[in-house]
């Protein structure tokens, strides 16, 4: 167990350090200049060269990668270009907002996606199946931004039930959560369905049925905990999944998050604040699947880890 | 107020006493109440010698002030710190008398130690403020900006109430300079106590302080009850929303949820809007100090050739661009939009003419056309707009491929030489001051044209360019003689065509019905994108 976790973990590093490679290495070659945004556009030659120095910014390739690594290993992910403030101080202040909307995103799709595809099992091969399915289908298909917008003008504008946009209460939690997870219970809702009649067709189903168990408790006692296993393990993959949503959603929604964080520096080569925000939502991309490996093992004895 | 800068520069060197207050204040206003204004994008920072935004411009000008400022919803000069200043027969001393009395939002009262402070800031290498070019005439301005001095040698404090600042060269924009955000006064201490996070928490002289900032959702500032000019702010203070989409902020205003959109009407809700007499009657439009244009590269072929530029702006059917942006703008003659001194009245430009246009190609010898390639800023309607242009350069044979990219890359390779042709929309010039001169130097001048600049035609006339500093060589930056050259200046550019002038765009802003004050006043065309100081609510 100790061995395999050192393993796991030394390895998570390393794909932290890929990350931050091929991600600074992508920045560098990106035909844009950060000087030039700072410098605006009445500088001077020599203003531009100033701030370039000033950044270190003419330094070759690796120079400035090993500059940034030796202050990431201490914890500083540098200043914001534009900002003129701590990337930390950035992140730290949204990333509250983006971890909740991604746990509201988590319940969200659970509870939809579990409960139609357990719905759709017990009706399998009947219309009601075939029509949740079609639905999953388009859950899974339809953007983001159209679906956010769509709940916004329903929901918020013509109904009134919730806030329009915004951050602060549960009220204001609903809609955002349930757009992001809306395209996840699309999946979950198959493959419920799917684990949910392999399950069924298990002997011990059959054993239970002989022995005349009601049909409730053998869905929900016997068939549903072990038909929920293999998408136990799916959540942390979920995590890397919702890092891409979480930029939509937040925009539409006005979201404090780190996707808001990470679209307004992509489009102004803030270079601190998109390695910066990288990082941490590759940390947590990391830290999932290693969760997910984890505890994968407890819930099934069956998975060893090795 | 152009009154008394004309006799500023002819009467010489006599003090002016000017106008205290030049702006008949509303007398319907009534104070108090707050407004929430949304803006799609974070504020970066409220530091006056850093923030170019669209967001924190305005915000700085209510916090901050500079020694000159404008009338209200004009583009009229009026002092601000400064009481009063002098000319000197040269124009190139400049003496301000300051304000008595002004203090910083942290109590201290302001003086010309500050005011001297604040300019050296500004232009020190070390603070990378993106307006430190503005104060090139400033003499010890180049010392400074090499490293080889620490503080501007022309600007001297005389006594606590008086700053002089000697020119190294006459500037007649020198005044709107003093004006801009960068040249806002600062109290050391606070900026020395914040250090590089004083962008976070500004203290200023300005009719608002900073209250409370969470980053990514909320700024709030809060009425400056001792604010030095009578009877304004109107407001107790003003919440700005960050992060709002602004097809959301929209659909908050018509809930009543949200004053003015800080953003404007999305350019896709913008017909719906208009078409609702109660929703329309809140809209207000406003010139802005813009120009949407097409450069095209002259250091490259073929428009190398004056006849193939000429092709291209006659080619171009520009009520239809007007038209894909719902008549948002109207057709531009020339580089100046029509609100600015020396704009030329009556110059026609380049008529839409296609079978003119042919004619041209193949009098440069290109009568089967040829293919190049348009930038184009990835927003819309910007794609949307390159697709007018590619149809009718295509009318008259030019195969035209469009590059639609983000803003940084669009502008490096602009900067870079690299771009046939570029649509300068949502990059394109909004004046920084209302001079004519704003619209010369980095884009159509000599200076912008190398690598890395803004002149991304890459046009460079010497002649032309002797013109300009002739221009800029007055003290008064009004004089008619003064705006017939640069009148000039404009109209021998466009004999070369090294831009496609397309359009002048209005600026629409939409407000709540509680929201009072002039009209003007939302579309000022300095404090944009509303003068925050001036409006008032009425309930």
């Amino acid at each position: 167990m100790a061995g395999y976790l050192v393993r796991r973990i030394f390895a998570a590093l390393m794909i932290l350090l890929g990350v931050s490679f091929i991600t600074f290495v992508l920045l560098y070659v990106l035909p844009a200049d950060p000087v030039r945004q700072i410098a605006g556009r009445s500088a001077t030659a020599q203003t531009v060269e100033n701030i370039r120095q000033q950044l270190g910014l003419d330094q070759p390739l690796l120079v400035q990668y090993g500059r940034y690594l030796a202050g990431l290993v201490q914890g500083d992910l540098g200043r914001s270009y534009l900002q003129r403030t701590e990337v930390s101080t950035l992140i730290a202040s949204r990333l509250p907002a983006s971890l909740l909307l991604m746990a509201g995103g988590i319940v969200c799709e659970l509870l939809i996606g579990l409960t139609l595809g357990v719905i759709a099992a017990i009706y399998r091969g009947r219309p009601l199946d075939q029509g949740l399915m079609v639905t999953s289908f388009v859950a899974v298909s339809a953007p983001q931004f159209v679906v956010g917008l769509l709940l916004l003008y329903v929901f918020a504008v013509q109904l009134g039930w919730f806030p329009i946009g915004g951050y602060g209460t549960l009220a204001h939690l609903v809609l955002p959560a349930v757009t992001l997870g809306i395209m996840g219970s699309g999946w979950y809702s198959r493959m419920m369905r799917s684990s949910m009649i392999e399950v069924m067709r298990q002997d011990y189903i059959r054993t239970a049925r002989a022995k005349g168990l009601t049909r409730g408790r053998i869905l929900f006692r016997h068939a549903l905990p072990n038909a929920i296993l293999p998408i136990i393990a799916m959540i942390g993959i979920d995590i890397g999944i919702f890092m891409g949503g979480i930029v939509v959603v937040e925009s539409v929604f006005g979201w404090p998050g780190i996707g808001q964080l990470a679209w307004q520096a992509i489009q102004r080569v803030d270079i601190p604040v998109i390695m910066g925000v990288t990082m941490v939502s590759a940390a947590f991309i990391v830290l999932g699947n290693l969760l997910a490996d984890i505890i994968t093992p407890f819930i099934d004895p069956r998975i060893k880890m090795r | 107020m152009k009154k008394l800068l004309c006799s500023s520069a002819l009467v010489l060197s006599l003090a002016l006493p000017v106008a205290a207050q030049d702006y008949t204040p509303d007398p319907n206003a009534t104070p108090g109440g707050m407004i929430t204004i949304t803006y799609k994008d974070d504020v970066a920072t409220l530091d006056p010698a850093i923030g170019y935004d669209w967001q924190n411009w305005s915000m700085i000008k209510s916090l901050f002030d500079g020694l000159m400022d404008y009338v209200p919803g004009t583009t009229e000069l009026r002092p601000g710190l400064a009481e009063s200043y002098e000319v000197s027969e040269d124009g190139t001393v400049f003496t301000f008398a300051l304000r008595q009395g002004v203090t910083f939002h942290n109590g201290r009262e302001m003086t010309a130690e500050d005011v001297k402070y604040s300019l050296d800031r500004v232009t020190l290498p070390e603070t990378q403020s993106p307006g430190a070019g503005f104060f090139a005439s400033i003499q010890g301005f180049d010392e400074i900006s090499t490293g080889a001095a620490d503080t501007l040698s022309g600007v001297e404090v005389v006594d606590p109430q008086t700053v002089r600042i000697t020119l190294s060269r006459p500037d007649a924009t020198f005044l709107h300079v003093m004006a801009l955000n960068f040249a806002s006064v600062v109290p050391r201490e606070a900026v020395e106590e914040a250090g590089a996070d004083f962008g976070k928490v500004p203290v200023g002289t300005g009719a608002f302080r900073l209250a409370d900032w969470v980053i990514g959702q909320r700024l709030v500032l809060e009425k400056n009850e001792g604010y030095w000019r009578d009877g304004v702010p109107y407001l107790d203070g003003i919440t700005f929303e960050v992060g709002q989409e602004p097809v959301v902020a929209l659909l908050r205003l018509q809930q009543g949820e949200v004053d003015v959109p800080g953003d404007g009407i999305p350019p896709a809700k913008f017909q719906e809007v208009m078409n609702d007499p109660d929703q329309a009657a809140r809209v207000v439009e406003g010139g802005q100090l813009h120009t949407g244009y097409i450069t095209l590269n002259v250091g490259m072929e073929p428009f190398d050739q004056l006849a193939v530029r000429e092709a291209v702006n006659m080619a171009i059917n520009k009520d239809r661009i007007v038209q894909v942006i719902n008549g948002r703008a109207v057709p531009a003659t020339q580089p100046l939009p029509p609100s600015m001194p020396g704009y030329t009245q009556g110059f026609d430009g380049f008529a839409y003419d296609p079978e003119g246009a042919k004619a041209k190609l193949a009098e440069a010898g290109l009568a089967d056309g040829f293919t190049t390639q348009l930038y184009v800023m990835n927003t819309d309607p910007n794609p949307r707009i390159a697709q007018a242009i590619q149809q009718d350069l295509s009318a008259i044979g030019v195969e035209v491929e469009i590059r639609s990219l983000a803003q940084a890359n669009v502008i490096e390779a602009g900067g870079a030489g690299e771009a046939p042709m570029i649509w300068s929309g949502g990059m394109a010039w909004i004046a920084d001051f209302p001079d004519p001169s704003n619209f010369y130097g980095p884009i159509l001048g000599c200076a912008g044209a190398g690598d890395g600049g803004w002149n991304w035609s890459r046009f460079c006339d010497e002649g032309i360019d002797a013109m300009a500093t002739e221009a800029d060589s007055f003290t008064d930056p009004t004089a008619p003689e003064r705006l017939e050259l640069w009148s000039q200046v404009y109209q021998q550019v466009m004999a070369q065509a090294p831009w496609v002038p397309v359009f002048n765009e209005q600026r629409y802003t939409m407000k709540s019905a509680r929201m009072g004050g002039d009209d003007a006043l939302y579309v000022d065309p300095v404090s944009i994108p509303v003068n925050y100081d001036y409006v008032y609510v009425t309930e």
